[in-house]
C-alpha cells in the first residue's frame, strides 16, 4: 500500500502536520484490553449502580421504567437498522425511511396534529427547539412558560434563548396546575409562545384548552409538552388547540439508560410544516412508479440551507424512534389505550394508599395519570435513603427543583409496578417517615 | 438486500380490527370508570388509530423493511465526514447490562457511582485525546456540541462585558456550522479557501476583528487536508479576542497524532458516533461531548460530572455538580446519552493509547491508498482529486471532467455504485468543489475492499464511455430506483392517511 502511495512509511503521510503540533508521545491512556477484560471492567462498573432490575423503581420525572418488549431489542439490534448512516441515499434506505414514515403517522395519531418530524434528540431540547421555531414563526421574542414544565425543559429553553435572544416569563402553579389568571395576565401581543406541560411535572393533568385560549387570543403559538404514554387516555394536544406537541419519547420502547439515548417527538400543524426542525420522511414514487420514501422538505435542513436552516440538527435518534414504532405496533390501538387506563387506575390506587400513610399527604388533588406528588412530614432525602435500604427507589425529591416543595415527593407508576409493590412502598414509607419524623 | 418486485405495505395497511400483540398485566386494583378519576373533558374520545397486528406480523414486517436497507455490516460505506467504521458488538453487550440499561437517570448519585465514574473516566479520556482539560458529555450529537460551543463563546464574551456579533467559518465547513451560528444568534461569515485547500490567510486577516466572536474550523478540513497554518490562525483569532472552535467530525484522522488543544483550539466537539464507534442507527443516536480550555471551563453546561475526595479517608466520590454560577445551563434533560458513553468508553478501553493512534494512522493510510488507486486509469482522468497532495483520513474528487466528457454527473456515478453493492461517497460536498465526491474509507476496511471499490469505479467509467445512459438511469438492482424527491417536497405526504 505504501508503494502505491509512493511513500516509505505512514509517518510521511503525517508530515503535513507541523512537527511542533504533533503529539510525539503515546496518549496518556491505558494500554488496549482484550474483549473479556473490557467486559469485566464494564460489568464491574455496572454492578455499582442501583438499577430497576434490582430495586423497585418509583422514579419518574420524565423517564419511566416501562417494560420494553423483546421484539424491540430483536429488531433494533439487526445490522440493517443498527449500522446504516442517515438515509441520504433513499434507494438503499427504504427500510429506515418507511419506518420513519410509520413513526410519523403514529406520533401524529397520538398527538392529533397532522405533521410529525422523524424525531429530535430528547424532551427538553425539543422544548428549546420549539422556542426557536416560535421566534422564527412569529417574529416575537418572549415566552410565557408554566412552572409545570419540566425543570430541565425550562433550563434548556433558557440556555438556547440566551443564544437566539428571547425572554422568559414563568407562571406559577396553584393547587398543582398552572394558575389560569396569572397565565392570561402574562400573555400579550409580544408573546411568541406559551409553553405548557400535561401532565405537568407534578403529575397533574392540565386543562390545556382553557389555558391555551390566552395564546390564541394574542397570536402566540401554543406549545404543549406531553408524556406520550398518557395519550391513550388524555385528550390529545391537537384537540386542545396546540400548535406544537412534543416531548420525551423514552416511555415508548426505550430503556432508561441513565437518561439516554432516547428521542424527542415533535409534531405540528400544517401551517408549520416548512418551519419544523429535523428530518421528515415523505412518500413518493420512483421512476417506474413504485411506491417509495425519501427525506422530504430537505430545504429546511442544514446540509442544504446552511445558515438559513430552520435548525442545526443533523444526527438525531433514528434508532430510538424505531424502537418506539415497534413498541407502539406491539401495543396496538387497544393495548395502548388499555395501558393508559392501567396506569390511571394503578396510580389512583397508589395515590390513595400512600396518602393514607401517617405523615404522608397529597401535595395536590388535581387529576393525574401515572405520576403524583406527596408531602412528607419528614426530610425527604432521608426517607428516600431508608426506602432504598428496603430495595425501593421511592420517588423523586421535588426539593431538587422546587424550593417551595422541599417536603415533596414525586411517585411514578408503570405497568411494572404491581399492587404488591405499591403496598410495599406504602409500608416502607410508613416506617421511614415515622422514624425520620421522630428523629426530627 | 431485497430486490424489486415486492409490494410495499405499511404496518397500518396490515392492520385488522381486533388483532393484537401485547398482553398486559391485570390491573390488580379497583377499576372504576375513568371519568371518576379524570374529568371527562380532559379524556380522549377515541384511542389513536395505531395498527392492530399480531406479533408475528410485526416481526415479519420490520424484518422485511430491514432487508430494504443497506448497512455497514453488509458492505463498504466510504461516506466522507461520517467515519463509518466497524461497530464492535461487545459495546452493545455492555451497554445492555441492567446496571446501565435499567439505571434511572434521577437515581441518587450515591447509588449510581459506577455510571458516574464511567462518565468521569470517559471525560478524562476525551480530555487527553483532545488536549484540553475539561469535558462536558451533555451534547447529544455534533451539531448540539457546536451550539454548546457557540453559547459558551457568548457567555465567555458576556463575562468580559463584550457582545460580539460574527462567527467565521471556511466555505468548506459542514452545513451544521453556519446553522448553529444562526441558532446561537450570530451572523455567519464565510472565509475563502486557498489554492492548497487550506484557509485563505489574507481573507481571514481581512475578516478578523473585534466583532468576531469565534472562528470555527475542521482540521483536517472537509477536503481531508491538514491546515498547516493552524497555529497562525489561532494566534490571529486569540489576539482579536475571539475563541477558536474545532468541529471534531474529522477527529478520526488525528487521534494520538496531534491534538486540537495543542493546535490552540478553545472548544472541541467529539462525535462519539464517528470516531468512537457508536453505531449510527440510520440517523442516530450519537453524542457530541465538548472539551474546552481553562478559560471556557466556568461556563460549561450543568450539571458537570465531578470526582470529589472521599470523606474519612474513603475512596473518591463521583457527583453531579450543578452549583456553577457562570454556567450556560442545561442543553438537555438529565446527563446525556449515557448508553453511547458506555459504548465509546468500551471502545477506548479496547483500543487503548496505542490502538487509537494506530486507528488514525491506518485511517490515513487507507485514504491515501484509495486516493492513489483512484488516481490510476480512468478514474485519474475523469475524477481528479480536488487538491493533489497527501490527504488525511478522507479526500475529495471532482466529477467535473466526467460530467463534461461523458455526460455522467457525480449523482449518476453514486447511483450506479449502488448496483455494485457499495454505499456511495458523500456527494456535492464540500460546495467549493464542482461535482464533489468525498471519500472516507476508515481504518476498519481491508486493502481488498478498497481495491474492490476502486475497481468498481473503473468499471462504471469504462461502461459510461460505451453508454452513458447506463449510469444516468441507475440504479437498477435496488428495492426502488430513483425517487421523485421534488414531489416529496412540493406536495409532502408525511403521514399515512387512515
Amino acid at each position: 500500500m505504501l508503494a502505491a502511495i509512493g511513500v516509505d512509511s505512514t509517518a510521511e503521510l503525517f508530515e503535513q502536520v507541523p512537527n511542533e503540533l504533533r503529539l510525539n508521545r503515546p496518549l496518556d491512556l491505558p494500554a488496549g484490553m482484550s474483549e473479556p477484560e473490557v467486559y469485566e471492567r464494564l460489568a464491574a462498573l455496572a454492578a455499582r449502580n442501583a438499577h430497576a432490575e434490582d430495586e423497585v423503581c418509583f422514579l419518574g420525572a420524565g423517564m419511566y421504567d416501562h417494560y420494553v418488549p423483546a421484539i424491540v431489542d430483536a429488531i433494533t439490534q439487526r445490522s440493517e437498522f443498527l449500522t446504516p448512516y442517515t438515509p441520504y441515499q433513499p434507494e438503499i434506505s427504504q427500510g429506515g425511511l418507511q419506518a420513519m414514515f410509520e413513526f410519523q403517522t403514529m406520533m401524529s395519531e397520538l398527538t392529533a396534529l397532522p405533521v410529525s418530524t422523524a424525531g429530535l434528540y430528547e424532551g427538553p431540547s425539543s422544548v428549546a427547539s420549539a422556542g426557536y421555531l416560535a421566534t422564527g414563526a412569529t417574529g416575537r421574542r418572549r415566552f410565557v412558560v408554566s412552572c409545570g414544565l419540566h425543570p430541565h425543559s425550562r433550563s434548556t429553553l433558557a440556555t438556547y434563548s440566551a443564544g437566539f435572544g428571547a425572554e422568559i416569563e414563568e407562571v406559577g402553579l396553584e393547587g398543582g396546575t398552572t394558575d389560569p389568571a396569572a397565565l392570561a395576565a402574562a400573555v400579550d401581543g409580544e408573546t411568541a409562545a406559551v409553553f405548557l406541560q400535561s401532565p405537568n411535572f407534578l403529575g397533574a393533568v392540565e386543562d390545556v384548552e382553557t389555558l391555551g385560549a390566552a395564546a390564541k387570543e394574542h397570536g402566540a403559538l401554543l406549545v404543549v409538552a406531553c408524556d406520550p404514554m398518557t395519550l391513550g387516555v388524555l385528550r390529545p394536544p391537537g384537540e386542545c388547540g396546540a400548535d406544537v406537541a412534543l416531548g420525551e419519547g423514552q416511555p415508548l420502547g426505550n430503556r432508561l439508560d441513565f437518561g439516554g439515548p432516547s428521542f424527542g417527538f415533535f409534531c405540528g400543524t400544517e401551517a408549520l410544516i416548512r418551519k419544523l426542525p429535523g428530518r421528515i420522511a415523505g412518500e413518493t414514487e420512483d421512476v417506474d412508479g413504485r411506491r417509495g420514501f425519501v427525506l422530504a422538505l430537505q430545504t429546511r435542513e442544514q446540509h442544504i440551507r446552511r445558515e438559513k436552516a430552520t435548525h442545526n440538527i443533523c444526527t438525531a435518534q433514528a434508532l430510538n424512534a424505531l424502537a418506539a414504532t415497534i413498541h407502539l405496533a406491539w401495543l396496538g390501538r387497544e393495548g395502548f389505550r388499555e395501558l393508559g387506563e392501567l396506569l390511571v387506575r394503578r396510580a389512583a390506587y397508589a395515590r390513595e394508599r400512600l396518602a393514607a400513610v401517617e405523615g404522608v399527604e397529597l401535595l395536590h388533588e388535581a387529576p393525574v395519570v401515572r405520576e403524583f406528588a406527596l408531602r412528607l412530614d419528614a426530610p425527604v432525602e432521608r426517607v428516600l435513603d431508608r426506602c432504598a435500604e428496603q430495595g425501593i427507589a421511592a420517588g423523586y425529591p421535588l426539593g431538587r427543583d422546587y424550593p417551595e416543595h422541599e417536603d415533596g415527593l414525586l411517585v411514578a407508576i408503570t405497568e411494572r409496578r404491581s399492587r404488591e409493590q405499591i403496598d410495599a412502598l406504602a409500608e416502607a414509607l410508613r416506617v421511614a417517615v415515622a422514624a425520620e419524623a421522630v428523629a426530627v | 438486500m431485497n430486490q424489486q418486485g415486492e409490494a410495499v405495505t405499511t404496518i397500518f395497511e396490515k392492520s385488522k380490527a381486533g388483532r393484537r400483540a401485547a398482553v398486559l398485566p391485570e390491573a390488580g386494583v379497583p377499576e372504576p370508570p375513568l371519568e371518576e378519576l379524570i374529568p371527562a373533558k380532559l379524556l380522549r374520545d377515541e384511542p389513536p388509530r395505531l395498527p392492530e397486528v399480531s406479533e408475528p406480523e410485526i416481526v415479519r414486517h420490520y424484518n422485511r423493511l430491514s432487508r430494504r436497507n443497506f448497512d455497514l455490516d453488509s458492505g463498504f460505506y466510504p461516506l466522507g465526514s461520517c467515519t463509518m467504521k466497524h461497530n464492535p458488538r461487545l459495546n452493545e453487550r455492555v451497554a445492555a447490562l441492567p446496571g446501565h440499561a435499567r439505571l434511572h437517570p434521577a437515581q441518587d448519585p450515591r447509588r449510581a457511582q459506577g455510571a458516574l465514574e464511567l462518565m468521569w473516566l470517559l471525560q478524562e479520556s476525551l480530555a487527553e485525546i483532545c488536549g484540553l482539560p475539561h469535558v462536558s458529555l451533555q451534547p447529544s450529537a455534533g451539531s448540539h456540541g457546536e451550539l454548546a460551543g457557540l453559547l459558551l463563546t457568548r457567555a465567555f464574551h458576556a463575562d468580559r462585558g463584550e457582545e460580539r456579533t460574527k462567527v467565521l467559518a471556511p466555505d468548506t465547513s459542514h452545513g451544521t456550522n453556519p446553522a448553529s451560528v444562526t441558532m446561537a444568534g450570530y451572523e455567519s461569515v464565510k472565509v475563502a479557501t486557498n489554492e492548497r485547500g487550506g484557509v485563505d490567510m489574507d481573507d481571514l486577516r481581512a475578516k478578523v476583528s473585534d466583532e468576531v466572536a469565534c472562528l470555527m474550523l475542521t482540521n483536517p478540513n472537509t477536503l481531508g487536508l491538514f491546515d498547516e497554518n493552524i497555529a497562525e490562525m489561532a494566534a490571529l483569532i486569540h489576539e482579536a479576542g475571539g475563541t477558536l472552535y474545532y468541529d471534531g467530525a474529522n477527529l478520526n484522522a488525528v487521534m494520538g497524532q496531534t491534538r486540537p488543544g495543542d493546535m490552540g483550539f478553545d472548544i472541541v466537539h467529539v462525535n462519539l458516533h464517528k470516531s468512537f464507534s457508536q453505531p449510527h442507527g440510520g440517523g442516530g443516536p450519537g453524542a457530541g461531548p465538548i472539551a474546552v480550555s481553562e478559560r471556557i471551563e466556568p461556563y460549561l453546561p450543568c450539571p458537570q460530572v465531578v470526582r470529589r475526595t472521599g470523606d474519612n479517608g474513603g475512596g473518591p466520590f463521583f457527583d453531579l455538580d450543578a452549583d456553577r454560577p457562570k454556567s450556560i445551563g442545561r442543553l438537555r434533560g438529565f446527563q446525556g446519552n449515557f448508553g453511547v458513553f458506555v459504548r465509546s468508553y468500551a471502545y477506548i478501553l479496547s483500543l487503548g493509547a496505542d490502538g487509537l493512534a494506530e486507528a488514525s494512522e491506518t485511517a490515513v493510510l487507507n485514504a491515501n491508498y484509495l486516493k492513489a488507486r483512484l488516481a490510476e486509469g480512468r478514474a485519474g482522468k475523469r475524477l481528479p482529486v480536488a487538491f493533489d497532495r497527501h490527504c488525511m483520513h478522507e479526500f475529495v474528487l471532482s466529477g467535473k471532467p466526467m460530467k463534461r466528457e461523458l455526460g455522467v454527473a457525480t449523482l449518476d456515478l453514486a447511483k450506479r455504485l449502488l448496483d455494485f453493492g457499495f454505499h456511495p461517497p458523500t456527494v456535492y460536498f464540500p460546495l467549493l468543489v464542482d461535482e464533489a465526491l468525498m471519500v472516507e474509507p476508515t481504518e476498519t476496511e481491508t486493502k481488498e475492499s478498497l481495491d474492490a471499490f476502486a475497481d468498481a469505479i473503473e468499471r462504471i467509467l469504462a461502461e459510461a464511455e460505451e453508454d452513458a445512459d447506463i449510469a444516468k438511469s441507475a440504479p437498477y438492482t435496488t428495492p426502488v430506483r430513483r425517487l421523485d424527491e421534488v414531489r416529496a417536497t412540493r406536495q409532502p405526504v408525511v403521514r399515512q392517511a387512515l
